[in-house]
């Protein structure tokens, strides 16, 4: 036991997930399956959205959801009952989900057959933000309650998006949200950012942001 | 929570190093740590000790960090600063034209084995 060596290592932490995430988005283009990993707090209107989402884009695509939680299948129920595929992935206490977890999920799904997933990640800006999980794009919700300085807060978060969706528009009079101040708090992280303000409630904006979509999954079938 | 995540990356990729290297024990773990990574240090070693005793191959190991400062550019006045004390706003020109140098590292760095 006597012969300890050091050895040199100088590798990320996350390289093993970013190699397994590569090997996910390659697996998706051999497949034409677009994976869009969606992420926001608790409670920010992720479900809505995606019901939304779906009523808007189910008619002409064939989608599925990945729904990931702590524990439980609320969510993968209301989305079940718009008779798309989905299925519940329990991280079993993990605050967010790695490449090998998605492709675990995808496998479960069968998704070879699907033109759009959608991966809905645990609530949090914090763990998320960290893994690739071998999406093709990732995109954001911020709600109005949540205030607009969050982007000042979480900038990882807001730095690996390449859409954030503010929500909520509804509430926007009693709230001291600034819309303008939170797009340059954005675009400060993130100059690419696409942001599309949308109310999944009453429908306001969701049709911009299902033409985005849509844009995205024909530009990575063809 | 996020820290126990973590630390299950490190030593799943530190056990793949021992195995295309055909080391038998690990002593130590050295990480490189940017002040603006978002780790904890005394978090991590909090789930890290935990962790290791579950790996014949990892047990015992102990667990070293070297800490990176957050070092930000200003590409109006071409010059450093210190990340954590002025953020995104350059103390000099009040640019917000700013990028980090370094800082947000979380390297391992070297590992100590036979």
């Amino acid at each position: 036991m006597g012969d300890f060596r050091i050895l040199e290592v100088k590798q990320s932490v996350f390289a093993d997930n970013d190699k397994r995430a590569a090997e996910v988005r390659r697996e998706l283009k051999e497949k034409k399956v677009f994976l869009l990993n969606l992420m926001s707090s608790p409670g920010s209107g992720k479900t809505t959205t995606l019901t939304r989402t779906i009523e808007a884009l189910k008619g002409e695509m064939k989608i599925a959801v990945m729904e990931a939680d702590i524990d439980s299948d609320v969510d993968a129920k209301t989305i079940s009952d718009l008779g798309v595929k989905a299925i519940q992935l329990h991280t079993g206490g993990m605050c967010h989900l790695d490449a090998d977890m998605t492709y675990q999920g995808l496998s479960g799904l069968n998704a070879g057959d699907v033109d759009l997933v959608v991966l809905e990640n645990v609530g949090n800006l914090v763990c998320p933000a960290e893994f690739d999980t071998g999406a093709v794009k990732n995109a954001m919700i911020l709600s109005v309650p949540e205030g607009d300085d969050k982007p000042l807060k979480y900038p990882l978060m807001f730095s690996v998006c390449d859409v954030v969706l503010i929500n909520k528009t509804d509430v926007l009079p009693y709230f001291d949200f600034d819309m303008e101040a939170c797009k340059e708090n954005i675009l400060k992280r993130n100059p690419k950012a696409k942001i599309i303000p949308i109310c999944a409630k009453t429908g306001e904006g969701v049709k911009d942001w299902a033409d985005w979509l849509r844009e995205q999954v024909s530009d990575w079938k063809n | 929570m996020h820290e126990l995540g973590v630390v299950f990356h490190v030593i799943e990729s530190v056990e793949n190093i021992g195995k295309e290297n055909q080391l038998t024990k690990v002593a130590s773990v050295t990480l490189e740590v940017g002040e603006v990574s978002g780790v904890v240090p005394s978090y991590l070693t909090d789930c890290w000790k935990w962790a290791v005793e579950r790996s014949d191959f990892m047990k015992g190991a102990a667990l070293h960090f070297e800490k990176i400062p957050a070092v930000t550019f200003c590409e109006d006045c071409k010059e450093e600063y210190p990340t954590v004390k002025h953020g995104k706003t350059c103390p000099r020109c009040g640019s917000g034209n700013t990028y980090l140098l370094r800082g947000n590292e979380f390297v391992i760095k070297e590992i100590e084995a036979c």
